[in-house]
């Protein structure tokens, strides 16, 4: 009789436990949304600079390093995500060609973060814009409204992600900017792996960087600039 | 409103019954303790994780210690390398004595980043 | 007993309806269930054209929702008998495809079993999350109206729970207009005529859809609609048709006149296959051309011709609809002005949709869920228009 009372106990405990789980993280979100100070500074804003003049028409040597870094299939159908990708593009009035990769442009002012019912697109204070995926509800708005088409659905069930790159079916996904790769100190994926260089990575608020100085000696653009959204990624040669 | 009570009460015996069978008994991997004793993380161990989620994902705070990766990494099973593929499996076994869904392995890899399984075997 | 058998046959129709009714809302359950297992693999929609077919539905009923309230304002707001006897009607209309549109948006989420996250986390910038909010303030208004309408006791607030959702409604179609003005970087969206022209929309498109319950309703109870009645309810519905007419002109001629989006004109309007097709054919010819004539030709105008047209303007509303929403996300973003662009994300390239059965299924089930909180809330209760004997007000 005492054993069995003992299990109803256990049990009621457990069942107390379960529903602790059910509440508990919205409370806890209530605690930790005001605390810290935040890790990643807004002293930092990452950025790049690519220089289309060293970017090869064909090579996609960027692209398939980041597909591997984050564990992307590297499909190019409709339906798959591609967090990067190389443009050809011809000026229509000179025939002048030049070849650029193309991903998020992690804006200053981004749109997705604007539109997003959940808060689940939102920018870090260094400057990355992410999804976080544990909001994201799938809705694709923030696709409707990126004006650089940077952002995928996943449109399938996936397995084996990599352990740094969660990634999952029905939400939205983007380049981070290798976010995992950042934190630790390194650079992304496809700076670190173009064969001429020509993506460099760094802080655009220190004014010291490799990257600052040199957007203070060359001419540099920033796609769609008439829109306002100040992107971090900048280009040369265009 | 009294046949909604007792009604209730039948759906409780099953439930009842069910916890007179023994806990799982779970493939723990390495195990090990790094955080915390086994009991306070059984039941904690879900706020660990939330938190440090989003102070990772939101703020880039990222403590090493208690993030899902550094779980799976010692709680994978030795045999398969994962914390969910099987009966007793370390995450899955216990989620499913307890009838709460994990969503957490829908995105996050369930399995440790160097198989030891194939090392093994090499 | 040939009375008695007759009203026999008719119930098993009522339920034979209402069965298949809910078999459709099965199917499109099926549909979601398929595409909550499989992904959105299964659908049409891709990486390029992210809102397919179920929005079209979705804010077809969502629209008309609040259009066909229009019914009801003008009874209570502006004091019209006729309107008023047929205003609970209306509100119940507006519930049931507030429903049904809802269901389709929400369903069609790519995380629908997370969908408490969109209360939970509110995002004030965005219109999605107002409009969250103007959704389910609507649902509780409208029925706090139908409850003032309908309880004798209540009848004194009738007036100003009338004047609550005539604003509340304007606000609404107002944030579903926005969902789409607010995309500037595309072509086919950000323009400030969007909420207004979504507004004359839903005054069309919800008289046409109460138009056609309607008359099921009275043909159902064999009454007739007394011809003043249908008169006027006619001439309303192609003022309004000339109103949506209008806004939709001027839409595309401002499109037109700016030169960076002459480009996208031309396809929707001329070179874009289906969607000029769907434009000219589907929305000008069936969706207002033809009601047009039906309602105004001398002769013309009787009450088979104008339920007709209501059905014609409905149809016609679906395709425009497409062709705003794919056509719109079809024409390529132009992310590089006055260059050629191509890249293995369909960059500088007409996307292409094709619906599968699925966001078809979930769709349809839309408006099988609102067809069945119609007829079930019109058995069970009292929402006949009762016309007091006609006078001219």
């Amino acid at each position: 009789m005492s054993d069995h009372d003992t299990q109803r106990r256990q049990f009621l405990k457990t069942s107390l436990g379960a529903a602790a789980v059910a509440i508990a993280p919205g409370m806890l979100l209530f605690d930790t949304a005001h605390g810290k100070t935040e890790a990643d500074s807004s002293k930092v804003r990452w950025g790049m600079l690519i220089d289309t003049a060293q970017c090869k028409t064909g090579c996609n040597d960027c692209v398939t390093a980041c597909n591997k870094e984050n564990g992307l299939s590297g499909g190019t159908l409709p339906t798959d995500s591609q967090w990067m990708r190389k443009i050809d593009i011809k000026d229509i009035s000179s025939g002048r060609e030049t070849s650029l990769p193309m991903m998020c442009q992690h804006c200053e002012e981004p749109p997705c973060v604007d539109v997003c019912p959940t808060g689940a697109s939102f920018k870090r204070a260094d400057g990355i814009v992410l999804v976080d995926r544990h909001r994201c509800i799938g809705c694709r708005y923030c696709m409707m409204a990126c004006p650089y088409k940077a952002r995928s659905f996943v449109h399938e069930p996936l397995h084996d992600q990599k352990p740094d790159v969660p990634r999952g079916k029905g939400t939205v996904e983007s380049c981070t900017l290798c976010v995992h790769r950042v934190d630790k100190g390194q650079q992304p994926a496809c700076a670190q792996a173009c064969p001429n260089k020509a993506i460099l990575f760094g802080n655009l608020n220190d004014a010291n960087s490799e990257i600052a100085q040199k957007l203070r000696s060359v001419a540099s653009v920033q796609i769609r600039a008439d829109m306002q959204l100040n992107p971090g990624i900048r280009y040369q040669g265009l | 409103m009294k046949l909604l009570v007792s009604l209730l009460l039948c759906l409780c015996i099953p439930l009842a019954w069910a916890t007179e069978a023994n806990a799982p008994k779970l493939d723990i991997g390495k195990g090990g303790q790094c955080v915390r004793d086994p009991q306070w993380m059984r039941k904690n161990h879900m706020h660990l994780l939330i938190h440090q989620r989003d102070e990772a994902v939101r703020k880039g705070i990222r403590d090493e210690q208690i993030s899902l990766k550094n779980c799976v990494e010692c709680h994978a099973s030795l045999k398969d390398d994962s914390v969910i593929a099987r009966e007793d499996s370390f995450c899955a076994g216990c989620h499913r004595y307890e009838a709460v869904k994990i969503d957490c392995f829908e995105c996050h890899a369930s399995k440790r980043r160097v198989a030891l399984v194939n090392k093994d075997e090499k | 007993m040939a009375d008695l058998y007759a009203l026999r046959s008719k119930n098993r129709l009522y339920y034979v309806l209402l069965a298949i009714a809910g078999l459709v809302v099965l199917a499109g359950l099926y549909a979601v269930h398929m595409m909550e297992s499989h992904g959105h693999i299964i659908t049409g929609m891709n990486n390029q054209i992210v809102w397919g077919l179920p929005h079209v539905f979705a804010i077809f009923l969502i629209v008309a929702a609040s259009g066909v309230l229009n019914v009801a304002s003008i009874g209570s707001v502006f004091g019209k008998a006729i309107y008023k006897a047929r205003a609970p009607l209306a509100s119940l209309l507006s519930i049931a495809m507030l429903a049904g549109g809802l269901t389709v948006l929400m369903l069609d989420l790519g995380r629908p079993d997370r969908i408490i996250v969109a209360a939970t986390n509110f995002n004030l910038t965005s219109v999605f999350a107002w409009n969250v909010v103007l959704y389910s303030g609507m649902f509780s208004l409208v029925i706090i109206y139908l409850w003032t309408m309908m309880e004798r006791r209540m009848n004194p607030w009738n007036k100003t729970a009338g004047l609550a959702v005539f604003a509340w409604r304007f606000i609404l179609t107002t944030g579903t207009g926005l969902i789409f003005a607010f995309l500037t970087a595309r072509q086919a969206y950000g323009s400030a005529i969007l909420p207004p022209m979504f507004i004359v929309l839903s005054f069309a498109w919800g008289l046409a859809v109460f138009h056609v319950v309607q008359t099921v309703i009275y043909a159902w109870n064999e009454k007739t609609l007394d011809a003043d009645i249908l008169r006027r309810k006619k001439n309303l519905l192609g003022v309004f048709i000339i109103g949506s007419l209008y806004m939709v002109t001027i839409y595309h001629m401002t499109n037109l006149y700016f030169a960076h989006k002459s480009a996208f004109e031309n396809f929707i309007l001329r070179d874009g296959g289906v969607f000029p097709d769907m434009f000219w054919w589907g929305y000008i010819v069936i969706g207002n051309l033809l009601p047009l004539l039906l309602i105004y030709v001398p002769g013309l105008g009787k009450a088979k011709c104008v339920m007709a047209a209501s059905l014609l303007v409905v149809l016609g509303a679906l395709s425009l609809l497409y062709v705003f929403i794919i056509g719109g996300q079809a024409f390529p973003l132009d992310i590089f002005p006055g260059f050629e662009v191509k890249s293995t994300f369909g960059d500088g390239q007409i996307a292409s949709y094709h619906p599968s059965i699925y966001e078809f299924l979930l769709g349809i089930g839309g408006l099988a869920i609102a067809f069945v909180i119609t007829t079930v809330g019109v058995r069970v209760l009292d929402f006949m228009p009762h016309d007091k004997p006609y006078v001219a007000d």
